[in-house]
């Protein structure tokens, strides 16, 4: 190990000691002034992205750390810093929530940092070793997240469901890696992916380990059949937890995806292609017709993640750097979206109580036009309508899997978007052509605010100039 | 060598006969004993494949160490017994069809292609020490995967803390430093009395 090698590692290191500090640090600040530790975690990321972006790597250009564990590449290191701005507007969203329902404690700091740097770890692991890792320390965090509010029911039973098929997951997950070493006898993706090239391996123990990791992705990223945690620790998280997990974490699982599908196991693009195929074509139904059932306006996003999850699989199962690419801008543009439209929840929720049914939209444009303006901008990119952001993402996956051949699959993408735009577009009625049952306004800090103005902005500024995000996302996969 | 085949796959039953019964038996001392013996039979399976720092390890650690804080813990909680929760039977068909169609479809599989794996692994060179090459690899290939391991043991620490403590107001508690500092004046208060009793 070289002092070279830290130096490529130096966001991760930075970030683990500020976590730390942070720790630390909120042992003597007192409850009048948390204030100071949500600041310290919001520099936090302001540092790591200039670290970051100071040694960003030309397109191409990899470079290992850690006897290969360690990954640096452009991949990595555009993910990283979409993953640091997402999660400053998540603590600036989470700040007001955690104020008004009293879990501003320094813990929802501390852990997050933690699950930041569990997602680092994935993005850039060049190891199944490191990516197993960086999951565990993801999935910890964010299980003692969801079970912040300790004297909440809904809150706890969700963190018991969300641990014990989390764990169920990742045994599945380390038991495929486990068969893929066993054929391969290796943990480095590059060198089982040399050896795949070769056709060394048994195909049978190899098949066995990749339907076993297929499975863990698939849970991970909460695609049908393995969605079932998804809505009900949507539902049970507190409102800020569930902004958190329906954001950056996403990044995470379209890293661990194309780590171990694309860098380790390309050999076997045509055995996992099919599996995802079939995740994929069930997500995006199952996904887009139970959210319309929905009148809990939390648990409608948890289907709607489902629905988006089966949109990005399309990009990665072309198993082209086109359809990286087309994955990669679906998962920064859902990940922005959805934080923004979450965003619009928290603001809503007042004396006390989360307006988590979708009644409590009714009239919203009369009450606080500006923020029904932004909601509106938030539902029509999730809906893909055209300008915003949400459908140049749709418009990249579905041309992606068209060229991979997939026209039946691109059909169905398309009906189901079609058909997940009329829950979207009820809220949009819900707040511009119905009577508020309230009149009382809705208003927020002005930090809050602001970043939520910025949000709505890069939602529409992002599909509008979509050409450099989408630039940016291609040559991430020369 | 059909010897150590027979060994491992008696090892394995009991492991795995040991671990269906931890979930199953009602009884949470019992579920922690047989914990320890599914523990065990890993650790020997363990040995079978050459791996003996790892298998004394797993014993030392885990059966002599976290499984009698278990037992500890289970006892001084006093745990009763609890029944097993009604509705196992009504679901039993369904699970059982849909582990026999998985199981069917694994043999399908298995049989098509036919199993060709080496079971055993290389005999070591003489002198060959797992103890020394574990720790070798530790702390050079693996050193960025060992500090995560440590990162997520320090997550599970806060983790564990941020769930579980709580100040509960009200509570009577002594607090030591208070109790040292304290001086004369705070603790006797000298009281001048006129010899026929009354405080002047």
């Amino acid at each position: 190990m070289t002092i070279n090698e830290l130096q490529l590692a130096l966001p991760e290191i930075f970030v683990l000691s500020m976590a730390c500090v942070v720790l630390l640090a909120d042992l003597f600040i007192s409850d009048e002034r948390r204030g100071l530790t949500h600041l310290l975690a919001v520099l936090t990321l302001v540092f790591a992205t200039i670290l970051t972006l100071r040694v960003m790597l030309p397109p191409g250009e990899v470079l290992y750390a850690f006897s290969g564990t360690f990954i640096r590449d452009r991949f990595g290191d555009v993910l990283k810093v979409f993953s640091y701005i997402i999660l400053a507007g998540v603590f600036v969203y989470a700040k007001h929530y955690l104020r008004q329902f009293n879990l501003f404690k320094g813990e929802f700091y501390t852990l997050s940092l933690f699950a930041l740097l569990g997602i680092m770890v994935m993005i850039s692991a060049g190891n199944m070793i490191t990516i197993y890792l960086g999951l565990e320390l993801l999935a910890l965090s964010t299980y003692a997240l969801v079970a912040l509010d300790r004297d909440s029911r809904f809150g706890s039973e969700a963190a018991m469901k969300y641990f014990i098929l989390g764990s169920l997951a990742s045994g599945l997950l380390l038991y495929g890696m486990s068969l893929i070493y066993g054929a391969t006898g290796s943990l480095d993706l590059a060198t089982i992916s040399a050896a795949l090239g070769d056709g060394m391996g048994d195909s049978m123990l190899l098949t066995f380990g990749l339907v076993f990791v297929v499975i863990g992705i698939a849970f991970k990223l909460g695609a049908v059949p393995f969605h079932m945690w998804v809505p009900d620790v949507y539902h049970g998280a507190p409102l800020a937890i569930t902004l958190f997990i329906s954001s950056v974490p996403k990044l995470a699982g379209l890293a661990l995806a194309i780590r171990l599908l694309d860098n380790g196991l390309i050999g076997l693009h045509g055995d996992w292609q099919g599996m995802l195929v079939v995740l994929a074509a069930l997500s995006l139904v199952l996904g887009n017709v139970i959210a319309i059932a929905q009148t809990n306006i939390k648990r409608m996003l948890a289907y709607s993640t489902i629905s988006h999850m089966g949109f990005m699989l399309m990009g990665i199962l072309a198993g082209t750097p086109e359809g990286y690419a087309a994955a990669m801008f679906y998962a920064i543009a859902y990940a922005i979206t959805s934080a923004g439209a979450f965003a619009v929840v928290i603001m809503m929720s007042i004396d006390g109580r989360e307006a988590d049914q979708i009644d409590d939209y009714k009239g919203l444009a009369r009450r606080n036009p500006w923020q029904a303006f932004l909601m509106l901008m938030m539902l029509f990119s999730l809906a893909g309508i055209p300008v915003f952001i949400g459908f140049f993402a749709k418009w990249q996956v579905i041309a992606a899997a068209l060229q991979a051949g997939f026209v039946g699959l691109s059909v169905l993408a398309v009906l189901a978007a079609v058909a997940g735009a009329f829950y979207y577009l009820r809220i949009v009625k819900l707040m511009y052509f119905d009577e508020p049952d309230q009149e009382a306004p809705v208003s927020a800090p002005v930090d809050f605010r602001a970043v939520l103005t910025i949000n709505g902005v890069a939602v529409l500024a992002l599909g509008v100039f979509s050409g450099g995000l989408i630039s940016l996302c291609v040559s991430a996969f020369v | 060598m059909p010897i150590l085949e027979i060994v491992f796959y008696l090892f394995s039953t009991v492991l795995i006969g040991s671990a269906l019964s931890v979930v199953t038996v009602g009884n949470p001392v019992h579920a922690a004993l047989f914990l320890v013996l599914s523990f065990f039979s890993a650790a020997c399976i363990w040995l079978l494949l050459q791996a003996e720092f790892l298998a004394i390890v797993l014993v030392l650690v885990y059966v002599g160490a976290v499984m009698v804080l278990f037992l500890f813990v289970v006892m001084m909680l006093d745990v009763s017994a609890v029944r097993p929760r009604g509705g196992f039977a009504a679901y039993l068909p369904v699970g059982l069809l849909v582990a026999l169609i998985m199981a069917v479809q694994m043999f399908l599989v298995i049989w098509t292609r036919g199993l060709e794996t080496q079971l055993m692994p290389e005999p070591r060179p003489e002198g060959y020490s797992h103890t020394s090459e574990i720790g070798r690899l530790l702390y050079t290939d693996y050193l960025y995967a060992f500090e995560i391991a440590a990162v997520i043991l320090l997550v599970a620490i806060i983790a564990a803390i941020a769930l579980t403590h709580r100040r509960r107001p009200g509570t009577k508690s002594q607090d030591p430093g208070q109790q040292v500092r304290i001086i004369r004046e705070e603790r006797v208060r000298l009281v001048k009395m006129s010899p026929d009793g009354e405080e002047n």
